[in-house]
């Protein structure tokens, strides 16, 4: 309302011809913007992300600032001013006009070019930072170089793009291709494999994709009878059956009335799990089993939640970092999972335990669950956790810098911000950002050398 | 009042006739969405989200072999001055909803719902086009099987002249204004809305001028979605 006031005053007043920065609670006309305003690199909607270099502005970017220019012919023009600006909307926005300059054909439109700095800022999809100037070039240089080193031009396509294939073989259309006047058109954006015969195109963002064998890391989220219902990061949750779970005691026996009401005894609500896929069901949720050693409830560490198409399928996703005491198990499904390392789930370390369970097993000559009998009150030591909270950070840095995720990738992140003598908390701060992507780079380039 | 001026042939705004406005485009802006994007034609500005398909809530509208696609479009209160935009909202969600279900392969997802959310940050006419161009880059971002890049421009006649992309004065003149949504590639509409009247053959000639239109903002779109594809590919690495 204070706008609408304000907007009525400032018609009367001549309009200026010089480039003002006004407070937001004035008006402007629509679509009268500088052509300067065009050299402004682009903000982001998000208020935290960071901005490039804006040289007309203030430095200060408070949420209500305007750039306007009036220009007086037009301006008497214009009874009905308005268009205040969202408090949210930080930048300046580059005239409509100025396309006028391009050529006047009757009905031929001239596309806009896009802006590329606009297309590094979309990077940071998940990490909130500020950069300063320097961070900046020095990271826009090591994403530019990471580009141009990646040979990929040639297969990257995107929605509707014709893939070119050799009509002549028999080709086979697969996930993410559809035929159009004899032609194969991509329906999504990705880059274009082709498998002898086969061409399809993979999804860069794609969603988790199921395949029997993957080890996954879950949460319980409610227990069902004779079952848990795990939350895998998929469209549906997940479902481990008791029959597919080792019972504490050990012993291969049928599942009795009694084992279903003690479920809650071997995992509750918001229990971390690691499990592997065993199958599908009909309805396309997983089906999961837990019967190795490996596997099973996960404690005293922490669960990180990062894109599923970072973490590729590999050999071994269950890993032991020895020199750090730490568990590290890359779930399938984009559940991270670090944690101090157990020699093997339901066992402890201290040989006292393993003896009071042994006595308690003979005093009552009967066998118990072993969770009743010890209950270890050992803490995880200082080390430990700080270099679990290490290996997350590097975790959190990999996936918002968007690499993929791997065994050594994470151990070189941690390694070198212990050997930079960087503060866990700054792990995730900008300079170690900015030189995580450079170490990267040189890493690329030595190996692109080796080939 | 003339919406061309007759001495030098620039519209209110500074542009020729057919002078597109500009463009400016964003993917990922919404970090917890599975795809996002942020749309800016001239000062409209409209932010779109899309989630990944989930089980549909109200079981009775679950279609068993596709998807069922819902849009819910808002203004932000501080988008426009004037408030009767708004009351339009549910047209509008329906329009585009439609529009998009054109082009996404919904039968490759069975009995789920695709929820796609658009909000307008900035209005400045044209606010139904560019939702549906924000829409469309929102679902190649989230990597939803499409059948091709929708987009969507209007156009006018006003001061017997066929004009490219109103805004929000010329849209206010209460003169005749076409939106046209096509699928780029296949040359096909997928929406045409009309308000007021015009004799047929200003009309084709208005038609044309919006279809070309769309095709610019088409090449733009691509161009987007093809910078941002590099860019993830390079930075995943081997």
């Amino acid at each position: 309302m204070i706008s609408r006031l304000s907007s009525r005053r400032r018609l009367a007043e001549p309009a200026q011809p010089s480039l003002l920065l006004l407070p937001s609670d004035s008006t402007s006309p629509p679509d009268f913007l500088p052509c300067l305003a065009v050299l402004l690199p682009s903000l982001s909607i998000s208020s935290v992300l960071p901005a490039p270099a804006q040289p007309f502005l203030l430095p200060s970017l408070s949420p209500s600032f305007l750039a306007l220019s009036l220009r007086s012919s037009l301006l008497t023009a214009q009874p009905f001013l308005f268009l205040s600006l969202s408090p949210s909307a930080h930048s300046s926005r580059a005239p409509s006009y100025s396309r006028h300059s391009s050529q006047q054909l009757p009905y031929s439109v001239v596309a806009p070019h896009i802006n590329k700095e606009a297309a590094m800022t979309t990077m940071l999809r998940e990490l909130r930072l500020s950069l300063n100037q320097t961070q900046r070039v020095r990271l826009q240089s090591a994403l530019q170089s990471l580009q141009e080193m990646s040979s990929l031009a040639s297969t990257i396509t995107v929605v509707a793009d014709t893939i070119p294939v050799n009509h002549e073989d028999s080709i086979l259309k697969g996930h993410g291709t559809s035929d159009l006047n004899g032609e194969v058109v991509a329906t999504l954006c990705g880059v274009v494999e082709r498998i002898n015969k086969l061409v399809y195109v993979r999804a860069q963002r794609a969603r988790y994709k199921p395949e029997v064998g993957d080890i996954i890391v879950g949460r319980v989220i409610e227990i069902a009878p004779k079952r848990w219902r795990l939350e895998i990061n998929f469209s549906q949750d997940a479902v481990l059956m008791l029959s597919s779970m080792n019972l504490p005691d050990g012993i291969q026996r049928r599942r009795t009335a009694v084992d279903e009401l003690n479920m809650r005894s071997i995992f509750e609500e918001n229990d971390v799990i690691c499990a592997e896929v065993r199958g599908f069901q009909h309805d396309g949720s997983l089906h999961l089993q837990a019967r190795s050693q490996k596997y099973g409830k996960l404690e005293r560490g922490m669960l990180l939640t990062v894109p599923a198409y970072l973490v590729k399928r590999r050999k071994q996703h269950l890993h032991h970092l020895q020199q750090y005491g730490i568990d590290l198990i890359l779930g399938c499904n984009g559940f991270i999972w670090v944690g101090e390392h157990v020699n093997s789930h339901g066992e402890n370390d201290s040989a006292a335990n393993r003896e009071n369970r042994e006595d308690a097993v003979n005093k009552t000559g009967e066998l118990q669950v072993i969770q009743e009998v010890q209950e270890p009150e050992r803490t995880t030591p200082l080390e430990v956790r700080q270099h679990i909270c290490r290996v997350a950070n590097s975790v959190r840095l990999l996936s918002a810098l968007g690499f993929n995720l791997t065994v050594e990738f994470i151990i070189d992140t941690v390694e070198a911000s212990i050997s930079s003598n960087t503060d866990i908390k700054d792990m995730l701060a900008a300079e170690f950002y900015v030189q995580t992507a450079e170490r990267e780079v040189q890493r690329r380039v030595s190996l692109s050398r080796k080939h | 009042m003339e919406y061309v001026d007759s001495l030098t042939g620039f519209r209110l705004d500074g542009r020729r006739p057919n002078d597109i406005r500009q463009i400016r485009a964003e993917i990922g802006v919404v970090a917890k969405a599975d795809g996002s994007a942020l749309f800016e034609m001239g000062n409209t500005k409209v932010i779109a989200a899309v989630y990944r398909p989930t089980e549909v809530q109200n079981k009775g509208q679950q279609i068993n072999n596709q998807a069922l696609v819902r849009c819910e479009y808002s203004m932000a209160n501080f988008s426009t001055r004037d408030l009767q935009e708004d009351q339009r909202g549910t047209e509008i969600s329906l329009v585009i909803c439609q529009t998009m279900e054109a082009c996404i392969l919904v039968h490759l997802m069975p009995c789920s719902q695709i929820d796609i959310f658009v909000q307008v940050l900035q209005a400045d006419g044209e606010t139904r086009s560019a939702c549906i161009n924000a829409a469309t880059l929102t679902l190649a971002d989230a990597c939803f099987p499409m059948r091709d890049i929708v987009t969507s421009c209007s156009a006018g006649y006003l001061s017997s002249t066929p004009l490219l992309h109103l805004n929000y004065v010329e849209d206010s003149a209460r003169g005749p204004d076409v939106t046209v949504g096509i699928l780029a590639k296949m040359d096909k509409v997928t929406l045409l809305q009309m308000g007021s009247k015009l004799p047929i053959d200003i009309f084709e000639n208005v038609m044309q001028l919006a279809i070309e239109g769309c095709k610019a903002i088409a090449q733009y779109i691509r161009e987007v979605l093809l910078e941002n594809t590099k860019l993830l590919e390079s930075r995943k690495g081997l």
